[in-house]
């Protein structure tokens, strides 16, 4: 009896995600080839192995070509499901009045967004594997085969870091209210996001300074933090767990301050 | 008892102007030069349950600030607002559920899929069981005529079919109070006659209170008993059709067929000569003299037959949409 309140309660809270997802779902696979051309726009660690490689300026940092690879191949596929845009789709919306509808129903705009996004990451998972396959293929020896439990926190690292990175996009999508052209600011947050995530440079190529700087930050913890999970690096798991919720939570406040300040701002144009 | 309360609703808009130039460009990019706009300029008005009221004015006379201002989607720089009961910018959940807007211009449907996959994420925000959805989709599409049209992307549908579609996802969670923003722009004649009906229906079956604006002035004088007529953000007439006629024309036609002809000048007196030709005169005559000038053209005149109208609404407000002004 208890069981099947458990489900019906679990089927009722339930079924708002799920019809998200699925229509959002079914919207991205109707782009058949923008998926695979943005899962192959993701694919700058694999640049960067490459150019580490031939620099072999792996040993002089004392890093080993099979953990530069490891790295480089785990940070790609945390740049694959991490891969944020909402700064743009939301002026767009703002712009051009869509938003108008979704800010009438008894659902948080919020919600639209992040599961279109999480829906869209579906969408692009048969490509990552088409080209985890063929790197299988091209680099005979690279394989890892990660254990269980590192999978685990591999998978709740990529998730919570993805969240903490749509937050922070989320915050400045809100300057949209103030401003019309707020997407510039992605550019900003980009350069940062660079060089102080892992993903040119994993950090501890970077001289200590700057490294224990980064930390201070976001971004390594964006990236860095389950790239390194998932390639089998030490992690100080409860920090890296901990730095992403404190994050996450100061994201979350800041930005449902600026949507309360800043929807008072809207003014539905175009609608 | 009444739904919808405005009391003293205004709203300014702050708007950057610029000349051309690049000097100004330069100035402009500097130091904006912000004016003020008077969109809506302290307006009153109740409307009650149940009541279809059409919004008229011409462009850019303050109708759709209103309704957003209405329906919660920007705030009033001043006065109140109560919708059933709510503060509309607030957006309480118990208030949005008993709201919709439609807009004619601008959709809600994902453009890329069908009809059903909005109308699936709706019925799931709403919190309808599967049964009750279907339904619900099944009671609106029969009363809009809809079918097949569900299941093709929106993209694929008519400009007819995609309202029509826009329709039954905005009232799926069944709103008791309907805000319309234009819902027949750019429909062809057989889809307007079939919203009109839909909307008239809805109105007779849920006693739901609803609020149009439109253009076309069938919509308004099919549908709507009453009339707010808003005009440079100021609201002109509140009242029925009929009040509206007798503001806006202050005058008659009584066209006159008399037994024999008489010259143009004789009538001139009366009032302005519409029409002079032979024995048929059409004159013009201020409503505020029209009983004595009317004795007093059968008393002088061999009258064989006289009848009496007024000019017709639609073009008296056509006359206002197209001119600007009053």
């Amino acid at each position: 009896m208890n069981i099947r309140i458990v489900l019906n309660y679990l089927i009722k809270r339930l079924r708002l995600p799920s019809a998200l997802l699925t229509s959002q779902y079914a919207l991205m696979l109707e782009y058949r080839a923008e998926i695979v051309l943005w899962a192959i726009s993701g694919i700058l660690p694999l640049f960067m192995l490459g150019i580490w490689k031939e620099a072999d300026m792996s040993l002089a940092l004392g890093l080993s070509n099979e953990w530069l690879t490891r790295y480089f191949v785990s940070a790609f596929i945390v740049r694959q499901f991490t891969a944020v845009w909402v700064m743009t789709s939301f002026e767009e919306d703002n712009l051009d009045g869509r938003l108008s509808p979704l800010l009438l129903q008894p659902l948080f705009p919020f919600w639209r967004y992040y599961f279109s996004h999480i829906a869209e990451q579906f969408s692009r998972l048969p490509i990552v594997i088409l080209i985890i396959g063929f790197l299988v293929i091209a680099l005979p020896g690279f394989a890892w085969l990660p254990s269980l439990s590192t999978l685990i926190f591999f998978l709740l690292a990529l998730f919570l870091s993805f969240t903490v990175r749509f937050l922070l996009h989320w915050l400045f999508a809100m300057i949209c209210f103030w401003t019309d052209k707020a997407s510039a600011l992605e550019r900003l947050l980009l350069i940062p996001y660079l060089f102080l995530s892992g993903l040119v440079a994993p950090l501890e190529a970077f001289p200590p300074s700057i490294s224990s700087f980064a930390l201070y930050t976001p971004f390594p913890y964006i990236l860095s933090f389950p790239a390194n999970i998932l390639a089998g690096s030490k992690v100080h798991l409860i920090e890296g767990f901990l730095a992403l919720f404190l994050w996450g939570l100061l994201f979350l406040i800041l930005g449902y301050f600026l949507w309360k300040k800043g929807v008072r701002f809207y003014s539905g144009m175009g609608a | 008892m009444s739904i919808i309360t405005a009391r003293s609703v205004t709203k300014k808009y702050l708007i950057a102007e610029k000349n051309p130039g690049i000097k100004n460009t330069f100035k402009h990019f500097f130091s904006r030069r912000m004016s003020e706009i008077m969109a809506v300029d302290q307006i009153d008005f109740d409307i009650n349950q149940g009541e279809m009221v059409g919004f008229i004015g011409s462009n850019g006379a303050g109708k759709t600030t209103t309704l957003k201002m209405l329906c919660g989607l920007i705030y009033p720089t001043n006065g109140s607002i109560q919708v059933a009961g709510y503060t509309p910018v607030l957006r309480q959940k118990q208030f949005l559920r008993q709201i919709t807007l439609v807009m004619g211009q601008k959709q809600q449907l994902i453009w890329d899929l069908p009809p059903l996959e909005s109308i699936k994420v709706n019925a799931a925000i709403y919190g309808l069981t599967d049964r009750e959805a279907t339904k619900r989709i099944d009671e609106l599409a029969s009363m809009l005529e809809l079918n097949t049209e569900l299941s093709r992307p929106v993209r694929k549908l008519s400009l007819g079919e995609r309202m029509k579609a826009e329709l039954l996802v905005a009232l799926l969670h069944r709103p008791s109070i309907l805000f319309l923003d234009e819902p027949t722009l750019g429909l062809d004649i057989n889809s307007q006659i079939r919203v009109r009906k839909f909307l008239a229906e809805y109105n007779n079956k849920y006693e739901a209170t609803i609020l149009l604006t439109s253009h076309y002035m069938g919509d308004i004088t099919s549908l709507c008993k009453r009339v707010l007529l808003i005009h440079n953000g100021t609201l002109f007439h509140d009242g029925t059709l009929n009040d509206l006629t007798d503001k806006l024309s202050p005058s008659r036609y009584v066209q006159i067929e008399l037994r024999e002809s008489y010259p143009k000048s004789n009538f001139e007196v009366f009032g302005t000569v519409v029409v002079h030709d032979g024995c048929l005169v059409k004159v013009l005559i201020p409503k505020a003299e029209f009983s004595e000038t009317l004795s007093l053209i059968l008393t002088t005149y061999p009258v064989k037959d006289l009848e009496v109208s007024e000019p017709p609404i639609e073009q008296l407000i056509g006359n206002i949409l197209k001119q600007g002004s009053l």
